[in-house]
C-alpha cells in the first residue's frame, strides 16, 4: 500500500530537537571532556616522542596521530576506543527512551512518519559525533603546530581530514548498532548493555574467535607456502567482519604513506617497487577504498536493520 | 450532520489474538462519543487504527474523508490525540515541549508562541509554562496533553483514558475542559472506563466487550435497553399490604423489587410518579417516600457484563 505524503516531512524539527538535546545533555559533556583529556594526553606523549626522536620525517604532522609514548597509546588507538563509546552514549535510548517516557505515541501523533522520527535521531547524533571528532582534530592540530612548530603540507591535510572521515563512519557504525538496539529492546539498561557487550565482542573476543577458527578451518601444520597463505586470507578475512580491523586498516594506510598493502603481498608484486617511499594520498586511499566502503556499508546495514524494525513495530507500551 | 469517523467491519488481529473485530461507528462532527469497556476490550486499538498509528488487518476507515493507513499525514493534521498515560520530555519546559510539537506539525514560526500562549492558558497551565514537565503532576501533564491536542486546532479529539489516575478534583476541572471543546464544534472521542464520568460529558457511548461493539447509542437507549426501563422509582410505604399487585399494574412499569417489606423499587419506561402516589395512598396505604432514581453507567455496564457472564 503507497504512502502518500513526504517521509522527511518533520524531519528538521526532530533533528534540531534531538541536536539540542545531545549538545546540552551531561552525557555529551562527560564524554567531551573525557575525549578532550585523551587528546591533551596523547599529543603530549606524541609530541614528547617526536621532539626526543625525530631527525628528518617529511610525515611529522601525520605522527603526531600515530605516535604512543608509554604509558600513553596514540591519538589513534584512543579514538578507536572511545569513539563508539561516544556513539553508543548517543544512541542506546533513542527509541526505547521515547517508549519509556510515553512520548512516542504523542510524537506520532503529529503529522510526521516514522521515518522522520527515527532518521532525524540519527542524524542528529552523527552531527553531534561529526562536531566533537572536527573540535577534537583541529585541537590535535592547533596544539602540534604550535608545539612542533611545522607547517603540515596539502597532502597531510588531505590525510588528516580523510582520516577525520573515516573515524565519522567508524562512529556511525557504532550509532546504527546501538539505535537498532533500541529498537530491539525495551529496556534502556538492556540496550546499552547489548551494545557495549558487542563493543567489547569485537574489541577483546573477536581476536581470540578468528584465531580459533582459521586455525582449525585452515590449519597451517605442514607449512607449505599455500596452506599458511589460505591460513592468513581466512583469518584476514574474518578480523575484517571487524569494524575496529577496518577502522585499524584505513588509518594504517592514511596516516602512513609508506604502507603499500594491508594483506600478503608476494615478492614478485613488489618487482620495481622502491620500497619506504611514500604513496600519494590518492593511491593510499585506493588501498583502504574496500575498508571504507565495508565501514560505510555495515552502517547502511544496521541502520536500514532498525529502520524496518522500527516500522513495524508496535506503537502501544 | 456531516459524518466525521466511518469504519466499516474494522478489524485487527495480533496473532492469534483479536483485538478489535468487525467494528462498525459513525461519528458526527460535534458530538461527544464515549468508548466504554473493560481494559485489554479493543479500544486503544481501534484509536491507533483511527490515526494510522496501525494498519488495520481488515475493514475500512474513513477520517475526514482519508484513510489513516495511506494518508496519515493529512488525518494527524487535524486530530488531536491525547494517548493513555501521556508523557513530555522531562528536561524540557512546558512551553519548549509545545514547541516540539508546533515544529512538527510545521505551524509558522510567528504564529506558534501566540498560539502556545492562548492554549496553555485555557488549559490553566500558563503560570507553569516554564517550568520543567519533569515537575509536573500527573493533572498538570493531562492538562499539558489538552494543551497540545488543542495546538493543533482539531477537528477531532480522540482522548484515551483521560481521567485516569487524577483526583476527583483534578478530573471535574477536566471533564468542564472537555465540554468546553463541544462548544467550538470539534468532536471528541472519548474512551475511558470511569463511566460516572463519560455518562456526564459524552452524547453517545458504545459498549467494547472482547473487541466487539456491543451495545451503542444514548445513554438512555442503553439504560432501556440492559436495565429494561431508564427510569428507578423508589416507593417507601407503611402499612403495605396488597400495594404490591397495584403497583404492578401501573401502565410502563416493567419490573419491580420489594426489597424490604413496604420498600419497593420500580422499574419504568416513564416517570410515574404521580401514579405511583395516586395508587398508594387510593389502596389506604402511607406513603413515606417517593424519589425518582436515574440509573447510572455503572448499573448498566455492571448488568450487561453479569448478563453475558451468565450466558457464557
Amino acid at each position: 500500500m503507497r504512502r502518500e505524503g513526504s517521509p522527511w516531512t518533520g524531519l528538521w524539527a526532530v533533528v534540531m530537537k534531538e541536536l539540542a538535546d545531545h549538545l546540552s545533555s551531561v552525557r555529551m559533556q562527560l564524554l567531551e571532556g573525557l575525549i578532550f583529556l585523551t587528546a591533551l594526553g596523547a599529543t603530549y606523549g606524541a609530541v614528547r616522542q617526536l621532539k626526543a626522536s625525530v631527525a628528518e620525517d617529511p610525515y611529522l604532522y601525520l605522527k603526531l596521530f600515530t605516535t604512543a609514548q608509554d604509558p600513553l597509546p596514540s591519538f589513534v588507538a584512543f579514538l578507536g576506543f572511545f569513539l563508539p563509546l561516544a556513539a553508543i552514549a548517543l544512541g542506546f535510548d533513542s527509541i526505547n527512551g521515547e517508549h519509556n517516557r510515553h512520548t512516542l505515541s504523542r510524537v506520532l501523533s503529529q503529522p510526521i512518519y516514522r521515518d522522520a522520527l527515527l532518521l532525524g535521531k540519527f542524524l542528529a547524533a552523527m552531527f553531534t559525533l561529526g562536531v566533537s571528532l572536527l573540535a577534537l582534530w583541529l585541537l590535535v592540530t592547533g596544539m602540534g603546530l604550535l608545539v612542533l612548530g611545522v607547517v603540515p603540507g596539502v597532502e597531510e591535510v588531505a590525510r588528516g581530514l580523510l582520516f577525520l572521515l573515516t573515524a565519522w563512519a567508524y562512529a556511525g557504525i557504532w550509532l546504527a548498532l546501538a539505535i537498532a538496539l533500541s529498537v530491539i529492546f525495551r529496556q534502556t539498561a538492556t540496550s546499552a548493555l547489548a551494545a557495549i557487550a558487542v563493543w567489547l565482542f569485537f574489541a577483546i573476543f573477536w581476536d581470540m574467535v578468528v584465531q580459533v577458527i582459521s586455525a582449525a578451518a585452515v590449519p597451517a601444520y605442514s607449512g607449505s607456502p599455500s596452506e599458511t597463505l589460505a591460513h592468513i586470507r581466512l583469518s584476514l578475512f574474518l578480523s575484517r567482519l571487524s569494524p575496529n580491523t577496518l577502522f585499524a586498516e584505513i588509518v594504517l594506510a592514511l596516516l602512513n604513506p609508506a604502507v603499500r598493502s594491508l594483506g600478503p603481498i608476494f615478492i614478485t608484486q613488489l618487482e620495481g617497487a622502491v620500497l619506504g617511499t611514500p604513496l600519494p594520498v590518492g593511491q593510499s586511499l585506493l588501498l583502504a577504498w574496500p575498508q571504507f566502503t565495508g565501514l560505510v556499508a555495515g552502517l547502511l546495514l544496521l541502520f536500514a536493520g532498525s529502520y524496518v524494525l522500527f516500522q513495524r513495530q508496535e506503537v502501544r507500551a | 450532520m456531516t459524518t466525521v469517523i466511518e469504519t466499516q467491519d474494522l478489524t485487527k488481529h495480533y496473532g492469534p489474538v483479536v483485538a478489535v473485530e468487525g467494528l462498525n461507528l459513525t461519528l458526527s462532527r460535534g458530538e461527544v462519543f464515549g468508548l466504554l469497556g473493560p481494559n485489554g476490550s479493543g479500544k486503544t486499538t481501534t484509536i491507533l487504527m483511527l490515526l494510522g498509528l496501525t494498519d488495520p488487518t481488515r475493514g475500512s476507515v474513513r477520517v475526514l474523508g482519508h484513510d489513516p493507513s495511506r494518508n496519515p499525514l493529512q488525518v494527524k493534521r487535524r486530530v488531536g490525540y491525547l494517548p493513555d498515560s501521556v508523557g513530555f520530555y522531562d528536561e524540557l519546559t512546558a512551553q519548549e515541549n509545545l514547541r516540539y510539537t508546533a515544529r512538527l506539525n510545521g505551524f509558522p514560526r510567528a504564529e506558534t508562541e501566540g498560539r502556545i500562549a492562548e492554549v496553555l492558558t485555557r488549559v490553566g497551565l500558563s503560570k507553569v509554562l516554564d517550568r520543567r514537565t519533569g515537575a509536573f503532576s500527573r493533572g498538570m501533564r493531562q492538562r499539558l496533553g489538552l494543551a497540545e491536542v488543542l495546538l493543533k486546532r482539531p477537528e477531532i479529539a480522540i482522548l484515551d483514558e483521560p481521567t485516569a489516575g487524577l483526583d476527583p478534583e483534578a478530573a471535574m476541572e477536566f471533564l468542564s475542559l472537555i465540554r468546553e471543546l463541544r462548544t467550538q464544534d470539534i468532536t471528541v472521542l472519548l474512551s475511558s472506563h470511569l463511566l460516572h464520568q463519560v455518562q456526564a460529558v459524552c452524547d453517545r457511548v458504545g459498549l467494547f466487550r472482547q473487541g466487539k461493539m456491543v451495545l451503542e447509542g444514548t445513554f438512555e437507549s442503553l439504560a432501556d435497553r440492559v436495565l429494561g426501563g431508564a427510569y428507578r422509582i423508589r416507593v417507601e410505604v407503611l402499612r403495605p399490604d396488597g400495594v404490591e399487585p397495584v403497583l404492578r399494574g401501573i401502565p410502563g412499569v416493567r419490573n419491580l423489587v420489594e426489597e424490604r417489606p413496604g420498600s419497593f423499587t420500580l422499574e419504568a419506561q416513564a416517570d410515574c410518579r404521580a401514579e405511583v402516589a395516586r395508587r398508594v395512598v387510593g389502596k389506604g396505604a402511607d406513603l413515606v417516600n417517593l424519589t425518582l432514581e436515574r440509573p447510572s453507567l455503572d448499573e448498566v455496564y455492571t448488568r450487561y457484563f453479569q448478563e453475558v457472564g451468565r450466558e457464557t
